[in-house]
């Protein structure tokens, strides 16, 4: 031995290698039987259900865009511009209008989610509550054009909101 | 051609396409279960996507097998790198030849296309169809289930499986890789090493059997106990010897993942690399076959002389028997692949050289000698006696040997070459740049 090997000194006893195989045959064995943990993904999904354990996704994952609406089913949003301003990946475009009344909204709000890192920012940012990270990983397309998600689009998204951190609540109780 | 002659290859092609089918869907089929079993032990399903949980997986295997891109390195030894798999294919596929996986079927005719007439509605057409084609076709006597009733069956597995290292030492070579060749090398040493352990186990096997043919080795089985209670260690020597013969976990040290990336087949791809996989898992088929053949009865249905009867149901039932043997074992030896870890080289070889040879050859004497007192001396000539007065000293052997193996005096780790080995001056502190003694101003 010219290599020096840390050597763990133990009783010659617990080294016994018929014991150790036998035992890790009689484990190996029980293990066959014992439930299963995969989770069976297209037909079994991580939910919000705290009973599923570690397959819930959690309250403040950062998924795809989803721009809430009002009562009258418009936008929340009033342009005001500060998540394209504070969006570290530029990846939202804004451009504002204003109708008859003086109330401004989108003309045009698209969000590449391609380039967008799920900060959250926009999140944050918004004063309106309009624009949110979604709970959302299932983002698949046929292709690369269908990633620039529109006004419409970021509207008729259902999956739930990310509830990001509050640093009034940093345990999120 | 005389009607015998016909009747006698008729069988043989029969037996040869149905042994061949079932060895490669077998195959096929173990590496789902390889698969699944590993799954299983892991708390996982394993494949089961493809078909009814996961049955077709192998059939998608061998489909993007066939159908992925061959690559060649450009720097390998061309007709080599060609002919090693099939250097590890066909002696794999060659054993399933020998063994014999049921009782012999009592088979009486004259002419086979007469006796076939007598099936409903095709009959006619079959007899005519023989007729036409074979004219008459005659067998008479029992009809051995196997391909090849060698009368020195035994020699011939011997021998074919130790061919089986060219394909995996060419490959090593041919490949031009340093881990192929690394892979290649403990291949052949391993296999080399343990041909001589596995050989010698079976010595004592001859000894009690005193014929070199399968059929009379099952013989010896059914007049006395399966030979698994007369010669335990020479099973437990063969077993161990057969993984490694099979480079099987914990003897896997050709393919060593973390080490050598797969070893021998690391340049291989496609079908190639397919056909290594297929020869190692059909040597897992024939070595199981083998212990099930040499230790527990083969075909030996235990307990009753029904299964030497001859008809259709004591082949089936026989056949059954062997087959959950030789399951039996090929799953044994899956799940020793997920239990123990990797054997580190030199313990491989100490294990080989230090322990399972001289053990082997120890126990021929040994054998040797107590068949000749039992049968000499004592005059004991009962089959069921003999292999009795055996397992009590195997008994006695067994402990004794596992306790030497227990008190790992020879697979050890070096914590006890250490203490073995006499005491070494205390290794100088090397030294660098930092521990140079402070300067004083």
């Amino acid at each position: 031995m010219a290599i020096g090997v840390k050597v763990m000194k133990r009783p010659e006893r617990n080294v016994s290698y018929v014991r150790a195989t036998l035992k890790g045959l009689a484990l190996t064995f029980k293990h066959m039987f014992e439930p299963k943990v995969t989770m069976q993904y297209p037909e079994e999904k991580g939910t919000r259900d705290d009973s599923r354990g570690a397959w819930s996704l959690a309250g403040r994952w950062r998924g795809t865009h989803r721009m809430l609406t009002d009562e009258q089913g418009r936008s929340k949003c009033v342009a005001c511009g500060l998540c394209p301003q504070v969006c570290p990946a530029n990846c939202i475009k804004l451009v504002p209008g204003e109708d008859e009344d003086g109330n401004r909204y989108p003309l045009i709000y698209e969000i590449d989610e391609f380039r967008c890192i799920f900060c959250g920012y926009c999140q944050e940012v918004c004063p309106e509550e309009a624009i949110h990270v979604g709970q959302h990983y299932e983002n698949s397309e046929y292709s690369r054009t269908r990633f620039v998600y529109d006004l419409e689009r970021l509207q008729s998204q259902t999956h739930a909101v990310s509830t990001l951190w509050d640093p009034t609540d940093p345990r999120g109780e | 051609m005389s009607p015998e002659m016909k009747g006698f290859l008729l069988f043989s092609v029969i037996k040869m396409l149905v042994v061949f089918t079932v060895v490669l869907v077998g195959v096929a089929l173990l590496t789902l279960m390889e698969r699944k079993v590993s799954a299983w032990m892991q708390n996982r399903h394993g494949p089961n996507r493809v078909g009814w949980a996961g049955l077709l997986q192998p059939v998608a295997d061998g489909l993007k097998n066939i159908l992925k891109e061959e690559t060649r390195p450009a720097a390998a030894n061309g007709g080599l790198f060609l002919l090693a798999p099939a250097f590890a294919f066909i002696p794999a596929l060659l054993l399933s030849a020998v063994i014999p996986f049921a009782a012999p079927l009592n088979v009486n005719f004259d002419d086979l296309g007469t006796v076939l007439a007598g099936v409903p509605l095709i009959g006619g057409v079959l007899a005519a169809i023989v007729h036409g084609l074979l004219g008459q076709v005659a067998y008479h006597g029992p009809l051995p289930m196997v391909v090849a009733d060698l009368p020195v069956g035994f020699l011939f597995v011997l021998s074919i499986s130790s061919m089986g290292v060219y394909g995996i030492a060419l490959a090593g070579w041919s490949s031009n890789s340093k881990y192929s060749l690394l892979g290649g090398l403990r291949a052949t040493a391993q296999m080399l090493s343990y041909e001589v352990a596995m050989g010698m186990s079976l010595i004592p096997v001859l000894l009690m059997a005193g014929n070199v043919s399968f059929g009379a080795i099952i013989a010896d089985q059914q007049a006395g106990l399966w030979y698994v209670a007369p010669l335990f260690l020479s099973f437990f020597i063969f077993l161990v010897s057969g993984f490694a013969e099979t480079n099987r976990l914990p003897f896997d040290l050709p393919e060593a993942e973390s080490e050598l990336i797969t070893g021998y087949h690391t340049e291989y791809s496609a079908m190639k690399f397919s056909m290594f996989f297929i020869a190692e898992y059909a040597n897992m088929v024939t070595v199981s076959a083998m212990v099930a053949t040499l230790f527990f009865g083969g075909w030996d249905i235990p307990f009753t002389d029904w299964d030497n009867s001859g008809t259709v149901g004591a082949v089936l039932v026989s056949h059954l028997f062997f087959f959950v043997k030789t399951f039996f074992w090929i799953f044994f030896i899956m799940w020793i692949r997920w239990t123990l870890p990797r054997f580190r080289y030199d313990q491989l070889m100490a294990l080989g050289w230090k322990f399972l040879t001289p053990v082997a050859l120890g126990y021929i004497m040994l054998t040797a000698t107590l068949i000749w007192v039992i049968e000499r001396r004592l005059g004991v000539t009962d089959p069921t006696t003999r292999s009795l007065i055996l397992f009590a000293v195997n008994i006695v052997l067994a402990v004794l040997v596992f306790r030497v193996l227990d008190r790992g005096a020879i697979v050890s780790g070096s914590e006890a070459r250490r203490r073995r080995a006499p005491a070494r001056p205390a290794a100088e502190p090397i030294l660098d740049g930092r521990e140079r003694a402070p300067v004083t101003s």
